[in-house]
């Protein structure tokens, strides 16, 4: 009953979706206030239906309603309650809820939180939001719905891949999709401003809230992600270039470089149609990327089964928003103003070429991750593109990018003095210098380029906060005087200064695992110690431990330093018989200074097992410096101006750019 | 997943299985693939190879990373051809002729890759010329502007602002 | 100017286009990269008190062979050693064997119990000969000219279809050749 109950509520959310979209349009093109107030309780209802069917999707999972066909593919009895709930989004049709559950979210969001908007705007910015949900509820109707019934209903379920049962599941697909489908108010906004015919500051500030709580869910996702490699793939590896990786990736840099353009809408009204363009793209890509791993058409360990007849389906929803979206930005980008004039060298300049730079990368990860197919589907020669090419091209992009960010914040807007910004990085260019000097001294197994990395990490960690001791006139007048400034220095200031400095603190955890992780592969046997840098991994036995749905053989190591003890670490091979499945299961000891790492193997068959032993210094910063950055982006969230219910379009906020281009 | 592909299915199947029965598959015989060579410098090497390699099975990770059975066989292969003296190219190659340019994780530089090496810098190119009409457009825009005055209205708002917000003139 | 920005959604056609090629496509499967080219020069010992040993000279002999690369532990195998068990019968080519990474008494056991449909039986203990192969799936089913190159590749379990479809017809006409 309750599945049929979550089927006919999805099935009242696309009707819901159906006039969503269209009357709330239709009412902002001819001016009629009843229908464009037709949009918020819409969007309430859409948000209450999908809710109710995933809901009701989730209570099937926890009673193990083995009739449900998603349910008997991918769950089980003997399973904690946990992994029965993760498991709703663990597959594909689940997946696929929890991306219309999370688009009627943001929907919702807008119909309560944006009281202060234009109705027109609003009315248009939700009846997009509802084009959206229609193709996916659609998609999930027709194409992959979760609440299809098998009869007779088998005895136990097939069970969860053993790799996704794990906490970091939980919370990693989730936040991703809060990200990506996050870029859908983007997108909402940018097509509702194309038809509207106007893009101004105030746009930019509505806009710019949305895009940092999509932007920081993001980063949040691929962190977790990359660190659910991490521990859960074995090989202490934590990005692989992963086709489902670099979909989320490139989201994430076309967002970036949104977030950094939306700036330069706001304060100086130019880049518009660039910045319109890039809410589209950005979106598109998370579109894309969704196609990607839904359709199977590139292979990777993320994927879920998949189905020919569900990526065609999701390839015309593809084409028909994005080719539309695009088609309807080349009709009416052109006639959007241009903004105010600005130099080369000035803050507008920096932000030019961060999105140049971005959107570079962004491209070129699209090109590699796409190239084997196109290659493929044109000559037929089967190549592949892995991590060793986007090394090779993704650093030199980066590298200018991370050099400029430190640099960018300090130039003015319009005109900036490059030399003098340089003059104020002193302490920069000093603690870079000092960096690489040392990183050049301990180099063990690492090349120039971990001198560079850890180099450019300083760098951008000490310039972002000479920025704000310059800001704060730190040291130039009495404490008093600064802590007065402290206080009314906008929170967005502290929020990028933050999120910069993140960035620097990813580069260096990057950096340094790369130059001094140690490693110790070979067999061992009980009783055996091995060396990695300065600790001592004994190993003390492996034992059979049973666990809640699998039983697992597990090696215990005592890890001393200098003859004292340090930790215990208990490394195991879980062997599931649902579905039958070996997985390796490290032990992880994670600290600020180096992270210890081990990893048991199979039996070598004279008693002893294979292992794996790490020591990979700082390498926790790398999701640390990511966590900085989400704070940061959630401190610009709680600017006064940016807050998710800013300040109403206000036509004197800032003087025409025509009128500032005569002033100056 | 039943309605995974043909091939998907039974390679995962294979896979599955050959990690289910991991005793059956006997990786005595593969000592170096879970093994490091004793020589530091042959070892980096040999790990360098193995990072570019693409694991056949799993096919999204590098043999240097996989947990296939036929990963740990090649990765014996490059260590022992490795220690053997090999070079790294010879390696490489001996690999390529059997598994074919599709194992390499860095594609070579040839007819059929130089657009996929080249792209970045494309993209740079054509981004740079966009900026450059851009910047053009922007100065003719301004130079219309200011050489017409400013209206009594213009001026008032301008004034208005400037007082408002010292720091931004 | 207003033509640059058709840029973008040109674009996105192409790429549009590509992805719906690539969605025909399995890009799982890979091509042998020994197609066309001699069989990789092996010896492998037999499995003992079974079936004669296998090497490449016996590859070479003027005469079409499939040759099947199968395990004991391999599931699917299993799956397609009826069909080849019907193929031996027909006596219309002959099927060589290389067990890979398996041992002499698994081998033994297995064909014992499921049948035997190879003529000669090659025991690949250490996969080495699989990699010289190209073997990434096993079970792989190879057709073999008279001399000795390798002219298909069959990866997973050979089916009926592919079998009459594919593999059979090549055969015949590999064996019209001189």
């Amino acid at each position: 009953m309750i599945p049929e109950i979550g089927q006919f509520a999805l099935v009242l959310a696309f009707v819901i979706t159906l006039v969503q979209g269209t009357l709330p349009v239709i009412g902002a093109a001819r001016n009629d206030a009843a229908w464009m107030a037709v949009a918020r309780p819409a969007a309430l209802m859409q948000l209450f239906f999908v809710a109710a069917a995933f809901l009701a999707l989730t209570w099937s999972f926890v009673v193990s309603d083995f009739s449900v066909l998603t349910v008997a593919e991918n769950s089980s009895i003997a399973r904690p309650l946990l992994y029965k709930i993760t498991g709703v989004w663990g597959n594909h049709e689940g997946s696929m809820m929890l991306w219309v559950l999370i688009l009627a979210v943001y929907g919702g969001a807008v119909a309560i939180f944006g009281g202060h908007l234009p109705a027109a705007l609003r009315a248009r910015v939700l009846s997009v939001q509802a084009w959206i949900a229609t193709g996916f509820l659609l998609f999930i109707l027709v194409a992959s719905n979760p609440f299809v019934r098998i009869f007779p209903a088998p005895l136990n379920g097939n069970g969860l891949n053993p790799l996704l049962q794990d906490p970091g599941l939980a919370t990693h697909p989730p936040a991703l999709y809060m990200g990506y489908v996050g870029f859908s108010m983007a997108f909402s906004f940018a097509i509702a401003a194309l038809i509207e015919g106007r893009v101004d500051p105030a746009w930019a500030r509505w806009v710019r809230p949305w895009v940092l709580v999509a932007w920081c869910f993001l980063t949040l996702g691929i962190a977790l992600g990359s660190h659910w490699s991490y521990y859960v793939l074995g090989w202490g590896g934590w990005w692989f270039w992963d086709p489902v990786e670099n979909a989320s990736f490139m989201p994430w840099l076309a967002g970036t470089a949104l977030l950094h353009s939306a700036i330069v809408v706001e304060r100086r009204e130019a880049l518009k149609s660039w910045t319109i363009l890039l809410a589209i793209l950005t979106f598109s890509l998370s579109l894309i990327g969704t196609f990607l791993v839904r359709s199977g058409v590139l292979t990777s360990v993320h994927a879920f089964a998949v189905d020919p007849k569900q990526g065609t389906f999701i390839l015309v929803l593809l084409v028909i928003a994005i080719g539309g979206s695009l088609g309807l930005y080349a009709l009416r980008a052109p006639s959007l103003k241009l903004g105010g004039l600005f130099a080369p060298i000035s803050r507008e300049g920096s932000l030019v070429l961060n999105n140049l730079l971005l959107v570079t990368a962004c491209g070129t990860i699209l090109l590699g991750t796409l190239y084997p197919l196109l290659l493929a589907s044109v000559t037929g020669q089967m190549v592949s593109v892995g991590p060793p090419y986007f090394d090779a091209v993704f650093v030199p992009i980066m590298v200018p990018l991370i050099a400029l960010m430190a640099v960018g914040p300090m130039l003015a807007w319009k005109r900036g003095d490059l030399a003098g910004a340089l003059a104020r990085l002193k302490a920069a260019f000093a603690a870079a210098a000092l960096i690489a000097l040392v990183t050049w001294h301990y180099l063990t197994n690492g090349s120039w380029l971990s001198v560079l990395g850890m180099a450019l990490a300083a760098w951008l960690i000490v310039g972002s906060l000479v920025e704000l001791v310059e800001r704060l006139r730190l040291f130039r007048g009495s404490l008093r005087q600064s802590w007065a400034r402290a206080r009314h220095l906008p929170r967005s200031v502290y929020g990028m200064v933050v999120a910069h400095a993140g960035l620097g603190v990813v580069v260096l955890g990057i950096a340094a695992a790369l130059t001094w992780h140690s490693a110790v592969l070979r067999d061992m046997r009980p009783g055996q110690s091995a060396k990695v840098g300065p600790y001592e991994f004994t190993l003390r036995g492996v034992q059979e431990v049973p666990g809640p749905n699998y039983t697992a053989r597990q090696g215990v190591f005592i890890v001393t330093k200098d003859g004292r003890y340090v930790t215990t670490m208990k490394p195991e091979v879980r062997h599931y018989s649902i579905p039958p499945m070996s997985v390796s299961r490290v032990a992880l000891r994670p600290s600020l200074v180096a992270d210890l790492y081990a990893a048991i193997g199979s039996p070598d068959g004279s008693g002893g097992y294979a292992v794996r032993l790490y020591r990979k210094p700082l390498i926790s910063w790398i999701w640390l410096g990511a966590l900085i950055m989400v704070l940061g982006g959630g401190l610009s969230l709680s600017d006064r101006r940016l807050r998710i219910g800013a300040p109403a379009r206000k036509s004197a906020a800032y003087p025409a750019p025509s009128a500032i281009a005569k002033g100056a | 997943m039943s309605s995974r592909s043909g091939l998907a299915a039974i390679l995962t199947l294979v896979f599955a299985t050959a990690l289910a029965l991991g005793v059956a598959a006997p990786r005595a015989f593969a000592f170096y693939a879970d093994h490091q060579l004793a020589n530091p410098q042959q070892e980096a090497r040999a790990e360098r190879i193995m990072q570019g390699l693409r694991c056949p099975v799993c096919q999204d990770e590098s043999i240097a990373e996989s947990n296939a059975d036929l990963a740990g066989d090649m990765r014996e292969l490059v260590r022992k051809m490795v220690a053997a003296g090999d070079s790294d190219a010879q390696i490489r190659a001996y690999i390529v002729a059997r598994y074919g340019q599709w194992i390499l994780l860095k594609p070579r530089f040839e007819l059929s890759t130089y657009a996929l090496w080249l792209a970045p810098v494309g993209f740079l190119v054509v981004a740079l010329v966009g900026i450059g009409f851009y910047f053009r457009r922007l100065r003719a825009a301004a130079a219309e502007i200011a050489s017409k005055p400013l209206t009594a209205d213009e001026k008032r708002r301008l004034d208005r602002w400037q007082a408002q917000n010292p720091e931004n003139t | 100017m207003r033509a640059a920005f058709y840029i973008p959604l040109a674009a996105f056609l192409g790429l549009a286009a590509a992805l719906g090629i690539g969605l025909t496509m399995n890009m799982r499967l890979l091509p042998s990269a020994l197609i066309g080219r001699s069989v990789p020069t092996f010896n492998l010992p037999p499995v003992p008190g079974v079936r004669p040993a296998l090497s490449s000279a016996n590859l070479k002999a003027g005469k079409v062979v499939l040759v099947n690369i199968f395990a004991s532990w391999c599931v699917s195998c299993r799956e397609e050693h009826p069909i080849l068990m019907a193929l031996a019968k027909s006596h219309v080519v002959p099927i060589y064997g290389i067990a890979y990474k398996d041992t002499p008494k698994a081998t033994a056991t297995y064909l014992a119990n499921n049948g035997d449909p190879y003529q000669r039986i090659g025991e690949d203990e250490t996969g080495r000969v699989g990699i010289n192969w190209g073997v990434y799936g096993v079970p792989e089913t190879y057709v073999v000219t008279k001399t000795g190159k390798i002219a298909y590749k069959v990866v997973g379990p050979i089916s009926a279809a592919i079998l009459t479809q594919k593999v059979l017809p090549l055969v015949r006409k590999l064996e019209a050749e001189p």
